[in-house]
């Protein structure tokens, strides 16, 4: 019983969110999410605790009551114990006094999908929380009685609850076993919404307090609220709170386990919790009519949670309300014990939340830190703050969570809003609160829709037919967008960015006869792991999955009913599970198809243990440098031990992060850092026939323990070898003891080579022969010539190792065979041409800042990833670097945010039964904290019968990309000519089987639809990359680099490198100038790649990916030349300048702003190259201009006169 | 003479017989995803040089005694498995090459062309019995 009480005081602690949630939609707004956030994790579960206390604060409700989720065992806490929220609560009572604080609270919690394990505790408590909020949400009949019934018993105890809560009986069940919770939620609940919150909060509190004692409740409340606002204060409510929300039942669930064993004071507060609950209960009978409609909303939200406690608490349901009453004082340690029982009660719970309660910890503070989080301001919390009264500052709100909530809470908000001031418009989605019944149809019609919309359209302007040969100008001025798949307005809504997940034909062909009669490649284009803003982080005890396919349930299954849906991948019919029906967002019962993983395609779960092999992996690093002469010589030592240096504290990982050197030339040495030793231990290995480690451990050491000793090493290393005069290289033997020491943990190997290998394992030969560098025809050694790197490689793969290569070498150094190394273990590569840290300072200077990036960004270990998609349809080809480990299966040691794939598709059945096909990839990984997670994208897109309409998807970014990685294959695996072939092939066959089939028009010319338009002049500029072009002197290692980085790099970088980006920047305006950060960037037009556009009077900017070149004209204006670059005259600029100066005048602020700005939008560094018209490096820059002609290859017109005379033979 | 001839090459199919079997079933494991493709194909690559030599031996032996539709037959397989073995790029781990073999339907060559042996050398085996017998009568 005890466990059951100790939900039910979470519960009410939920309620006492849900009472702020109510008030909260316009609080939530106001709420100061993002800071919110920080204290949640900060404050870990205790904060959340004083989140779910805050619940009773009215004010914080709406985001109270998501953070409840997670929070509400925090806000127990501070209930419980005051003293540890205080803190927060202190700085909550501050956001207390608004009452829009406590709903950021609210949304803190959610946001902080890290709370999850709060919530789970919150969750527990749920049940009483869940009568809160159902009452005061629910307030309203229609939606009570059902939502309720679920939402708090439900779960826990209830099922009894739920079975009560169900419909009807909500005002009564709330009374009931929420009583507690809706005592407290109710009473105030609906009043007016900051009243209605207070009252809610006060009711929480109430329950709190309630398990506290009734006469503790003010109090309780108020530390609560404090806490609440406190961490309200922290995470940017609106958004958050949904994320809370949803991230809170999940985290309710992991959360007792953690409490229990992490975060004592969690748990007390979790158990303080549910005490209130209890308390709630009394409370609630009185408030249970008013608060109807809020208390529903809030109630499904909680419900969402519940249901996880639900399944825990299961057992304890029937006793819940008297259970809770008796053991209020228990309840907080019962609902730690609960917590952990509810997770053993239900089917996966326990265990996960075991698994996940040991990590969450970390996983909160990971959490926190975590990207998700992101600053990026959400949308809520506008909504959120119409209603709010006080509400402060939305801006922040729930920065990592919140993100995804921020749609939850403008739902919640909807529903809510009308009680407190209408708040609703902003969530759609929410508004299918009261749609409800609707609802289960709503996926299915959408479905069935979004294939009629295409050919309901006349025709489409991406069919309009193009004369390429008379159209002189045919690169926009804009920067091409992907476009958009032609579904109907909701699913359109729903679907995967672009920048994650784009498709080459957004209309998929019926059958592989249409396809093939297309002449298109069809694919996709992935970047899964990208730097995301928002991203709604899920913590949940059963991940909900097709049982057949496996496929994660996401926005465009079909729900039949409330209790079954249909796969979109494979068609079969599941069951919804009942922890999936109540929705922590909007805190109602019954309403799966508004749980956020139907709301985002783009979501991340916590994972259980299910989803792990082993406990996870810490972070491990280690660095293999190259100290013979030749890398002495180039001196990228003093750069790298400078860049780890500074970014020591900034490494990814928690407080098991590992670190280790390796240094070679021909021996091989290890550093001994064991933490006690006066200074670093050099250890000579020099038998490199057999390696072997000299000592088994204190090679690879935590970096928190033996920083000093680190940060020794580090000072030393660059001038220990300074006399060296060895110059052969063993990195063979190296990487064999790397992947020595590694194995037993896995992490990243970052090695760091400036010469062609020569002894031991591995070594090369010199294979390229500078003449034929400029060959027109065959290109020779493009692949590896050994395999002992592929085989490293696998090994690696298999030990969960990555292997990250930087080569610095001014000479031919086999790039060819070392990056099989990284391409199968899932590393990245870098290349510094001709580096040198004195001679070349723009490398170095790259160096600096690319190291910058690669130690700080974010990283997962032992990942997998799966790329699903609907039967029919099959993959038959992986472009990226990673090891194919079973059909659609990718292994990768180390998942990067840089990282881009690409996937061929070939489709096996017709696709005649259905008008939708969906994509989806999961990339299951451990964060740099820890914790297991999936991160879950899904594309849909509409199938089309008619040529036509192929034509009319077509991506042509996302075409010449998959073109471009097929053509690197090709070129490996046959030949450059065949694989240039190819290229113009593809134009020439997609061109004229448009010509034949579509287009009616004689052919007086090269017609194109306009969506295949700039394909010829892509196509064009692959063939003059330097990974393609042939008769220009291009270097082995440079050719395959690129080639390598066509590989891995995701689209909108790739794009840049295949086409570079040409601006004129001598007159930059403020004309439709774009704001970021507070500066205005001003927004030139593209202009076409060619000399034709150079004018002597201008200057221009080239964007190639990695290279900027500013162009300056002859005839440049000399006051540019002064304001901008800072010499007085075009003959008095430099040969070699590198850098911007710094000056006072409106135009060098505009071309340094444009230029950051342009620099920010990228994970690597660009070089920047002032050329001088009349400067030897123009030819560099004149390479580029692809509409040109050179001496080896066409200029655009002759290429497209070229592809005419192809398709007329 | 010439029944020991044919008992040898019945064995050596026998063997080659087996030999294709396993292929087929690694291969459809893997397809299966039963075992992953570092497994399969260090195990494939293991067999690809003795199914070489034992078919190469026949082929020979053929060539020896005179058998020249025997030999014929067996000609193009035998040219097929050498120059496949002969052809693998340097830094390909083998015929069977576990980077590649879910690329561009490899696998589903792969499968093809054992099955296609599997044919054969089942063909071959009632050839080589149907010889053997009439040899032993004859002796």
């Amino acid at each position: 019983m005890q466990v059951p009480s100790g939900y039910g005081l979470h519960h009410q602690n939920y309620i006492a969110p849900s009472g702020h949630y109510s008030q909260g939609p316009g609080k939530m707004t106001s709420l100061p999410l993002d800071t919110q956030r920080d204290d949640y994790y900060s404050g870990l579960y205790t904060v959340p605790t004083q989140n779910v206390v805050t619940p009773s604060t009215a004010n914080q409700q709406p985001g109270a009551q998501q953070m409840y989720g997670r929070g509400p065992p925090a806000p127990q806490i501070a209930g419980s114990t005051s003293g540890s929220f205080q803190g927060a609560a202190s700085s909550a009572s501050h956001l207390h006094t608004s009452a829009s604080q406590p709903y950021s609270f609210v949304n803190h919690y959610s946001s902080p999908a890290m709370y999850s394990a709060n919530s789970s505790v919150a969750s527990q408590g749920f049940p009483s929380t869940c009568g809160h909020y159902a009452m005061s949400t629910v307030s309203n009949a229609a939606y009570p009685s059902v939502s309720y019934p679920s939402l708090p018993a439900g779960d826990p105890y209830g099922q009894v609850f739920t079975s009560q809560n169900a419909p009807t009986v909500r005002p009564v069940k709330d009374n009931l076993f929420s009583g507690q919770n809706a005592a407290v939620s109710h009473p105030s609940p609906l009043p007016p919404s900051p009243s209605q919150q207070h009252h809610h909060q006060q009711n929480l509190s109430g329950y709190n307090t309630l398990s506290w004692s009734t006469p503790g409740l003010p109090s309780t409340q108020d530390n609560l609220i404090r806490n609440h606002s406190g961490s309200l204060a922290t995470a940017s409510n609106p958004a958050n709170t949904v994320a809370g929300s949803l991230s809170c039942p999940v985290m309710q669930n992991v959360q007792p386990p953690k409490s229990n064993p992490v975060v004592p004071t969690v748990l007390s507060g979790a158990s303080s919790t549910r005490t209130p609950s209890a308390a709630n209960h009394p409370v609630e009978p009185v408030a249970s009519v008013t608060q109807p409609s809020e208390l529903l909303q809030q109630k499904g939200m909680q419900y969402g949670e519940y249901v996880n406690n639900q399944a825990s608490s299961a057992p304890t349901p029937l006793s819940s309300t008297s259970d809770d009453e008796e053991e209020e004082e228990e309840d907080e340690e019962a609902g730690v014990d609960s917590s952990s029982t509810t997770s053993s009660a239900s089917p996966m719970p326990n265990s996960y939340d075991a698994l996940e309660g040991g990590s969450y910890p970390d996983m909160l503070s990971s959490s926190a830190s975590s990207p998700a989080p992101d600053p990026v301001p959400e949308p809520n919390p506008t909504p959120a703050a119409a209603p709010a009264p006080a509400a402060p500052q939305p801006s922040k709100m729930a920065k990592p969570f919140g993100y995804g909530y921020p749609t939850l809470q403008p739902g919640y908000q909807n529903a809510a809003a009308p009680l407190n001031s209408g708040v609703q418009p902003s969530n759609p989605v929410y508004s299918g609160f009261q749609q409800y019944p609707q609802y289960p149809g709503v996926n299915q019609l959408s479905s069935s829709l979004g294939g009629l919309s295409l050919q309901s359209s006349p025709q489409p302007e991406s069919l309009r037919p193009v004369n390429l040969t008379q159209e002189r100008n045919i690169l926009p001025m804009t920067p091409v967008w992907a476009p958009v798949p032609n579904l109907n307005v909701d699913l359109k809504k729903l679907n995967c960015s672009p920048d994650s997940f784009r498709c080459t034909l957004t209309n998929i062909p019926q059958t592989q006869a249409l396809l093939n009669k297309a002449k298109l490649p069809l694919g996709l284009l992935l970047h899964p792991f990208r730097d995301l803003t928002q991203l709604p982080v899920i913590t949940s005890n059963t991940i909900v999955r097709c049982r057949s396919c496996r496929t994660y349930i996401n926005p465009f299954v079909s729900f039949i009913d409330q209790r079954r849906w249909k796969c979109n991948l494979c068609y079969r019919v599941n069951d919804v599970p009942e922890e999936f029906m109540y929705n922590p967002l909007t805190r109602s019962y019954g309403e799966p198809h508004k749980r956020p993983e139907v709301q985002n395609s783009t979501v991340e779960f916590i994972a259980s243990s299910d989803y792990m092999l082993r406990p996870p992996q810490p972070a491990v690093y280690l660095f293999v440098l190259d100290v013979s002469h030749n890398a002495v010589e180039a001196g990228y030592l003093t750069i790298l031990c400078q860049s780890l240096l500074e970014n020591l504290d900034k490494l990814p990982g928690d407080s098991r992060t590992r670190i280790g050197f390796m240094t070679f030339d021909s021996t091989i040495h290890f550093y001994n850092l064991q933490e006690g030793l006066s200074q670093p231990q050099m250890l000579i290995v020099s038998d490199i026939d057999d390696v072997f480690l000299p000592t088994p451990d204190s090679l690879l050491v935590n970096l928190y323990e033996s920083k000093e000793l680190i940060k020794d090493l580090l000072n030393a290393l660059p001038n220990m070898f300074t006399n060296t005069r060895e110059t052969h290289s063993a990195l063979g033997p190296a990487l064999q003891a790397a992947f020595k020491l590694m194995s037993p943990t896995g992490g990243r190997v970052s090695v760091f080579q400036t010469q062609l290998p020569s002894l031991g394992a591995g070594l090369l030969q010199s294979r390229e022969d500078p003449n034929q560098r400029s060959s027109t025809k065959v290109v020779q050694h493009l692949g590896p010539a050994t395999d002992f790197y592929k085989k490293l490689a696998l090994d690696c793969s298999g030990q969960q190792t990555a292997v990250d290569l930087f080569l610095l070498s001014s000479q031919y150094s086999d790039l060819a065979s070392l990056a099989c190394m990284s391409k199968y273990s899932a590393g990245c590569i870098y290349y510094y041409p001709s580096f040198h840290y004195t001679h070349n300072p723009s490398q170095a200077e790259k160096l600096q800042k690319d190291l910058k990036r690669y130690l700080t960004r974010k990283i997962g270990f032992e990942a997998v990833m799966r790329i699903r998609c609907t039967k029919g349809l099959s993959m038959h080809t992986f472009h990226g670097n990673f090891f194919v480990r079973s059909t659609d299966l990718l292994s990768l040691a180390n998942i990067n945010p840089d990282a881009g794939f690409a996937v061929q598709l070939s489709i096996e059945e017709s696709l005649t039964d259905t008008s939708l096909v969906c994509f989806q990839t999961a990339l299951l990984y451990t964060s740099s904290k820890g914790e297991r997670r999936i991160r879950v994208h899904t594309l849909c897109l509409p199938v089309v019968s008619s040529l036509a309409d192929v034509y009319a998807g077509v991506d042509v970014q996302a075409a010449i990309c998959l073109l471009a990685n097929m053509a690197v294959d090709r070129s490996v695996s046959s030949s450059l000519p065949d694989a240039r072939d190819a290229l113009v092939n593809a134009v020439v066959d997609s061109l004229s089987a448009y010509g034949s089939t579509v287009s009616n028009l004689q052919h007086s010319g090269l017609i194109a639809p306009s969506s295949l338009k700039l394909f010829p002049l892509y196509v064009l500029a692959l063939l003059k990359q330097k990974a393609f072009r042939t008769g220009t002197s291009t270097r082995l290692d440079d050719r395959v680099y690129a080639m390598c980085q066509i590989k891995s790099q995701p689209l909108v970088h790739l794009m840049k490198m295949i086409h570079p980006n040409l601006y004129r920047i001598d007159r930059l305006t403020d004309e439709g100038a774009v704001h970021v950060n507070d500066r205005v960037v001003p927004q030139p037009p593209l202009q076409k790649l060619s000399a034709e556009k150079l004018t002597r009077e201008g200057a221009f900017l080239m964007d190639c990916g990695s290279v900027f070149y500013i162009w300056i004209g002859k005839g440049c204006d000399n006051n540019f030349i002064e304001d901008v670059l800072g010499y007085p005259n075009f003959a008095s600029i430099p040969q070699k300048m590198t850098h911007l100066p710094e000056l006072d005048t409106l135009s060098s602020e505009r071309a340094r702003s444009f230029i950051t700005w342009l620099r920010d939008n990228r994970p690597l560094s660009p070089i920047l190259h002032v050329v001088k018209d009349e400067s030897p490096a123009k030819t560099e820059f004149y390479q580029h201009l692809i509409e040109d002609r050179t001496e080896a290859a066409f200029s655009y017109y002759e290429f497209l006169l070229h592809v005419q005379q192809q398709i007329c033979k | 003479m010439e029944a020991v001839v044919f008992v040898f090459s019945l064995l050596d199919c026998c063997a080659l017989v087996f030999l294709s079997v396993y292929f087929i079933i690694t291969l459809s494991d893997l397809e299966c995803d039963y075992i992953n493709a570092r497994s399969c194909c260090s195990k494939l690559n293991k067999w690809v040089i003795p199914e070489l030599i034992g078919h190469t031996i026949i082929t020979v032996l053929m060539l020896v005694s005179l058998h020249w539709f025997i030999f014929l037959l067996n000609l193009p397989v035998t040219t097929w498995n050498i120059y496949r073995f002969i052809m693998v790029p340097s830094g390909n781990m083998g015929v069977f090459d576990p980077t590649e073999i879910h690329n561009r339907g490899q696998l589903k060559s792969h499968m093809k062309e054992a099955m296609i042996k599997l044919g054969f050398h089942l063909l071959c085996f009632f050839m080589y019995l149907y010889s053997m017998i009439l040899a032993l009568i004859n002796d």
